[in-house]
């Protein structure tokens, strides 16, 4: 094998090892940041070794082993600093012993699944959701600083500054990189799919222009979310999210039209849709309902995804489900936008009538009050009820409020066509 | 990337010998990793040879051969799709697999096509004769 291909063999093997590693040491050391570090450490002795030596059986051991070795070292080095400038107390030295002794023990203790604990940590609630998601890519993902930048159109100094930040908080707040019990873990549990979901938005909300890693973005997330079934199979909402992730990435290549512009879910040609994702996609929702969570925020998203999806032309939709779908979700997820997308739906399934008296409702809620989709939705149902001079006003309201071009160009033809 | 990672036939799996328990286990335990690291999409296993049938296409001429075929090792006794980042990527997580048969045996990643690999090649027109044909088809069916 040429030295290169080695080379690239053991990137990948660290690659698929990172992140359960960097779990283990971080459980360990109760230091994230050292445990990137050791982590690191451990590549460089691979890279050095293994080419010579060919790559180990179990090669996940063997790095954690070289790890822990670097950590112990790393305890005795201190300690004898310690003792050479004898300004630190024998607490510290204590604590260096501890540390020493505590990775000793675990020394030949096999690589856990201890990831699950890595991601509660790196997603939980003392983080802003920025910095969740930054240090889940960089830490489950095993993104590089400048990667999560360019991903979420931010500069690598406040990545950089936000992770340190993040670990700083992790570190302060003493933090075990445990996975939650009881009545926490459920608190829990919905800010870390709340991170995961973010991610995925942030890559679907990805254009044309963009940088290939924002749309690489949903794949991490899916990735992410794949993850998480496995390690929690018993979880209801974990596949929910699954659910919904695949069966809208599943629309990824219809989404955009040759000019990079985006294409309305009615009008994408439907052959382009990823029958795999969407296979997937509809047995994790089936696995989330069978567990009970049919009703939970996720499934019932990832269900009027799957409606969407089952039709294989636009006009099969079944609208009365997702009508439906609505009716629940706006139970357990009250929004405005969901309560917007309801009408539509009600619109969709029992006539223009019934979308009018729900968008009324919304109308004077004083959330959407400039938020153009309202008075275009408005528009679109009194289009249809054949009340054209009235339609003509909402559009024209709706391409006002619009800062789209594109939509605003759409809205105003759609005002034009009333006067036919 | 996604990948197809083809277990090729042998002798063995022809003959329609069922794996040990210990290799099912084994290859379940393979199957768990491959779901924890959120690579794995599908996967199953193929009957032998002897279940399957050959469409020949010559011009205008179709001709079906029965099964078993002969080629033994270019035959596909079971496959994963796998999302991985790299070719590098699918070669290691190969590597841990246990040996799916009992006797020597081989496994082959193929790399599928991507939207971007087609370029040209794939008009408007040609996606949008898909689309009808779908439509025709689905239209059929109500």
């Amino acid at each position: 094998m040429a030295a290169s291909e080695t080379h690239q063999a053991i990137e990948a093997v660290f690659r698929i090892e990172r992140a359960r590693l960097i779990a283990g040491l971080a459980r360990l050391m109760r230091d994230v940041d050292r445990a990137e570090e050791l982590a690191q450490d451990a590549l460089v002795t691979a890279l050095a070794e293994w080419p010579r030596s060919g790559v180990p059986q179990n090669p996940g051991a063997w790095l954690m082993t070289a790890a822990k070795r670097r950590a112990i070292d790393g305890f005795r080095r201190d300690k004898m600093l310690a003792r050479k400038h004898a300004e630190l107390g024998r607490d510290l030295e204590d604590a260096q012993d501890d540390g020493a002794r505590r990775i000793e023990a675990a020394m030949d203790d096999d690589v856990g699944d201890e990831l699950l604990g890595l991601i509660f940590t790196a997603c939980h609630p003392v983080l802003s959701r920025e910095a969740r998601a930054a240090l889940t890519l960089r830490l489950i993902g095993g993104l590089q600083t400048d990667e999560i930048a360019r991903a979420f159109l931010s500069s690598e100094a406040t990545i950089a500054q936000r992770i340190v930040r993040a670990k700083r908080t992790i570190a302060d707040a003493g933090l075990a990189f445990e996975v939650p019990r009881g009545a926490e873990r459920d608190a829990r549990l919905a800010s870390v799919l709340e991170v995961i979901y973010l991610i995925f938005n942030e890559g679907y909300a990805a254009t044309a222009g963009d940088d290939l890693i924002r749309p690489a973005l949903c794949a991490e997330a899916q990735r992410l979310g794949r993850i998480l079934t496995g390690l929690m199979p018993d979880d209801s909402e974990v596949f929910g999210l699954l659910a919904l992730m695949e069966i809208q990435a599943s629309r990824l290549n219809a989404r955009t039209a040759g000019d990079g512009s985006l294409v309305p879910l009615p009008e994408q040609n439907r052959a382009r849709w990823d029958q795999l994702l969407i296979h997937r996609g509809l047995a994790a929702l089936t696995r989330a309902q069978a567990l009970g969570g049919g009703r939970g925020p996720y499934a019932l998203q990832a269900a009027l995804a799957a409606c969407h999806a089952r039709a294989r032309r636009a006009e099969d939709t079944d609208w009365k489900m997702i009508a439906a779908l609505y009716d629940a979700l706006r139970e357990v997820m009250p929004s405005p936008v969901v309560d917007l997308n309801r009408a539509i739906a009600h619109s969709m399934a029992f006539g223009p009538e019934a979308g009018l008296a729900l968008v009324e409702e919304i109308a004077n809620a004083s959330a959407l009050r400039h938020y153009a989709p309202v008075p275009a939705a408005k528009g679109d149902f009194l289009f249809r009820a054949g009340r054209r001079a009235e339609a003509k006003i909402e559009f024209e309201r709706a391409a006002t409020l619009s800062r789209n071009a594109p939509e605003k160009a759409f809205l105003l033809k759609r005002a034009a066509a009333c006067e036919g | 990337m996604r990948v197809m990672v083809m277990v090729k036939a042998t002798k063995d799996s022809e003959a329609g010998l069922m794996p040990t328990t210990e290799m099912f286990e084994a290859m379940g335990k393979f199957n768990e990793e491959l779901v924890k690291a959120g690579i794995m999409l599908n996967g199953d296993g193929l009957k032998p040879s002897s279940h399957g049938k050959r469409i020949a296409f010559d011009g205008a001429s179709r001709t079906v051969i029965d099964g078993p075929f002969a080629e033994t090792r270019e035959l596909v006794a079971g496959f994963w799709i796998w999302e991985v980042k790299d070719m590098a990527e699918a070669v290691e997580w190969v590597k841990r697999c246990p040996n799916p048969m009992p006797g020597p045996s081989e496994i082959e990643i193929r790399p599928f096509y991507e939207m971007a690999d087609f370029g040209e090649a794939v008009t408007p027109e040609i996606e949008e004769r898909f689309q009808r044909l779908r439509d025709e088809v689905a239209g059929a069916k109500r």
